[in-house]
């Protein structure tokens, strides 16, 4: 019966392969901004000094990354290259290209801090890259709180803080909400780290929901019941869906929007002299003004039929001179030690608020709390993050209360975790 | 000249046919002369079902196989069988009329909000589409034109419905524009359960009556026009005619008509989905959906437990088919004995 099962699953399997041939690469991408055609300008140039490789760009909405590159993982199917975020859950599926790159040392010289994140634990695998690093934070919609002649708050300012402002702008400039977080329980990590939270148990397995996630939530969901924080980008979706909120900020619906990083090349394209905008870090609780470090990985896959070439792909990428170059033409903060230390970065913008942004999320990126930095290279954060979203979403539509949340979060993870044996 | 110019194209064209049937003839005059007049009937039906078995059977046999399974592997090898165990968690309920005393209250939040769909949604396309089909009856202007205009939204691929619904209803959508711009109150359409609900039967039902009211338009065609002007020489009440005349000569298109709704509501999904993306919370989260978001678009993806909800939602749809055929055979009886 294994057997049988095996050959037509396989079957089923094969009309879904994607994997190049020989002298062929295929990469799987997706964007938030600029960055695709950056890259395809960066694989233009590759491909013109290595014309024996073909790298091709199939550049897909994240969606796709979200939903269908697990499937076909699984089914031991994929591109040879892809541009992820669910980095540490997928890392079985990684390739280990340490043997195949034409320096390891280097990898690990300019990558290594970063690597735990893409591969299983207790590895030294070289899975791939991080194309960027992001960090969760807030922007403020600055002619808005001029307008309504509400002073923003400063450094340390609370979500308290923030709320209260924000609400004033609204009431004052008649908004839509007084701010917004995008729909995921990645966004809503950084604040529940900064109340207190903690998400990994002393086995590495999920804790159990704490008081600090509990006392952010009940914030959020009071907030949103009052009105202050868009409901719909919550409550639209049933399960984990993605939504961001940052057409609303992007439309001045919104004063405050807290999402991260990778949003600044798309507000500053979108926006454009529309009005001002500032990044503000992330606003503290009671243990800190925590963000959620992040990003997006290019790593290899394992089931590409042409390893080699993809290692010389990943080798070019990788490399100091286009890892700045792919910074600097697509706004994200580098992952790449070296260009860190020699800083010196010519952002290709002429917008005046990117500069200060990005400066913004640099400094921010010190305060993060070490719950939060654990996140990245722990292996259970997608359940935990899927279950928060899952379940406060239900809560803030009036399906369940709070205590109901706690012990559906609890058994949701739990279940995930079972089924993982 | 002409006609022995077709004669010859025509020859040429049919020389082909005509000489693969040749070929054709002598294994199956074989085949007929071994399994007699019922192996014809095996031999070409076998191409229909060898298609159905690939495309139906298959899938269904493998899903089933999965449904005994956990873990996130694809390949059935690679799962842990665990017998019943995915739909024993389905199963589990305190009250199966409250999904939250549900261990999987998902799906039963979704099997209730189907239930509620089904009713409401299929009772109100049979109305719309039977009152849309009366008036389309009639002798009325630029009738054919009205009959293209009801029949049009089936043309459309569900989420192009969904996308354009959502532009309408969305809160900065055309909906609120134009009530902004009349002085009345906007309303968050799709963020409010009850309002999202009415808005996913509502265009439901927009995508998909004309198909219906085709159906049910062709039944009424088919009435004899004698039976109405007897009922008119007798001086018959229109309401009468309707339900003594029309209603029971159009029953065996209305049954048509309702199961084929009822299934399809059964398995909504698309254009509800790109509406209102099962939410607000879950309150229009079905159970296609249910089974798509468990089985790959979750982050807590369970593919075992999607097969599993899959067998259940399959045999719903068993049932509603049963009752169908149960239904028409009757029917057929009846319609003999008179």
């Amino acid at each position: 019966m294994k057997k049988a099962g095996t050959i037509l699953t396989a079957l089923a399997a094969s009309l879904m392969a994607t994997s190049a041939m020989a002298g062929e690469v295929r990469v799987m991408w997706y964007s938030d901004g600029v960055e695709g055609e950056v890259i395809q300008d960066l694989l233009n140039r590759f491909m013109k000094d290595n014309p024996d490789i073909k790298v091709t760009l199939d550049n897909v909405a994240y969606k796709v990354i979200q939903e269908q590159l697990p499937i076909q993982l699984e089914a031991g199917q994929g591109p040879d290259i892809a541009r992820v975020t669910n980095i540490k859950e997928l890392a079985k599926h990684w390739l280990d290209i340490r043997p195949l790159v034409a320096d390891a040392k280097y990898w690990d010289d300019n990558f290594g801090n970063t690597m735990d994140w893409m591969r299983p634990d207790g590895s030294n695998a070289i899975t791939g890259f991080m194309t960027q690093l992001t960090l969760t934070g807030g922007f403020a919609n600055k002619t808005l709180f001029e307008q309504a002649g509400v002073a923003m708050p400063g450094e340390k300012a609370t979500w308290d803080d923030w709320v209260k402002a924000s609400a004033e702008v609204m009431k004052s400039q008649k908004t839509a909400a007084a701010f917004a977080i995008d729909r995921t329980g990645h966004r809503i990590s950084g604040p529940n780290i900064s109340y207190g939270a903690n998400y990994i148990g002393a086995d590495g397995k999920p804790a159990p929901v704490d008081v600090g996630v509990k006392e952010f939530v009940t914030k959020l969901v009071n907030w949103t019941k009052d009105g202050l924080m868009l409901k719909e980008t919550w409550v639209s979706a049933a399960g984990s869906t993605y939504r961001a909120a940052a057409d609303d900020f992007i439309n001045a619906q919104i004063p405050f929007y807290y999402s991260g990083s990778w949003q600044i090349a798309n507000l500053s394209t979108k926006i454009g002299d529309g009005f001002d905008w500032v990044a503000t870090g992330s606003p503290c609780g009671t243990a800190g003004c925590s963000g959620l470090k992040g990003g997006a990985a290019l790593v290899a896959i394992k089931y590409t039929k042409n390893a080699a070439d993809v290692a010389k792909v990943m080798d070019y990428l990788s490399r100091e001179d286009v890892v700045k170059e792919f910074s600097e033409r697509t706004l994200f903060l580098p992952a790449h030690n070296g260009v860190v230390a020699k800083g010196g970065m010519n952002w290709s913008t002429k917008d005046k608020t990117v500069g200060p942004a990005l400066d913004a999320f640099v400094k921010a990126s010190a305060q993060t709390l070490p719950g939060a930095d654990a996140l990245p290279a722990w292996k259970w954060a997608t359940a935990y993050y899927g279950a928060l979203v899952t379940r406060i979403s239900q809560v803030m539509a009036g399906e369940m209360p709070l205590d109901d949340a706690w012990a559906r979060i609890d058994q949701d993870i739990a279940d995930k975790v079972a089924q993982a044996k | 000249m002409i006609n022995r110019l077709k004669h010859w194209i025509g020859a040429a064209l049919a020389a082909p046919v005509i000489w693969l049937a040749m070929l054709a003839n002598v294994p199956l005059k074989a085949w007929q002369k071994a399994t007699g007049t019922g192996g014809m009937a095996v031999f070409f039906l076998a191409p229909n079902m060898a298609i159905f078995a690939v495309f139906v059977l298959v899938p269904f046999v493998i899903n089933f196989f999965y449904s005994a399974t956990s873990g996130s592997a694809f390949f059935l090898a690679d799962r842990n069988f665990v017998g019943t165990e995915q739909y024993a968690r389905l199963l589990d309920c305190g009250n199966y009329l409250d999904p939250s005393s549900c261990r999987e209250d998902l799906f039963w939040k979704a099997v209730s909000n189907t239930g509620l769909f089904v009713v409401v949604q299929v009772t109100a396309l049979i109305v719309v589409s039977m009152i849309t089909a009366l008036i389309l009856n009639r002798e009325i202007a630029g009738r054919s034109f009205w009959r293209a205009v009801f029949f049009f939204p089936v043309l459309l691929s569900p989420v192009v419905v969904g996308l354009i619904w959502r532009w309408i209803l969305q809160r900065q959508g055309l909906l609120n524009f134009i009530l902004y711009e009349m002085g009345l109150d906007t309303h968050d359409w799709l963020i409010e359960s009850s309002s999202a609900f009415t808005a996913a039967v509502a265009v439901s039902i927009w995508a998909h009556m004309g198909f219906y009211t085709l159906i049910l338009l062709a039944g009424l065609q088919a009435i004899p026009r004698d039976l109405y002007e007897a009922a008119e020489m007798d001086g018959t009440p229109p309401s009468r005619v309707f339900w003594r005349i029309t209603l029971p000569l159009l029953m065996p298109n209305l049954l048509v008509v309702v199961i084929l709704a009822l299934i399809r509501a059964v398995q909504i999904f698309d254009e509800v989905y790109v509406l209102t993306g099962g939410g607000p919370g879950t309150s229009t989260l079905y159970i296609t959906q249910y089974i798509y978001e468990v089985g790959f678009a979750s982050l807590l993806r369970n593919p075992g437990l999607a097969a599993a909800a899959s067998i259940l939602m399959g045999a719903v749809l068993v049932v509603l088919t049963l009752v169908q055929l149960q239904i028409g055979r009757r029917n057929e009886r009846k319609g003999a004995r008179e």
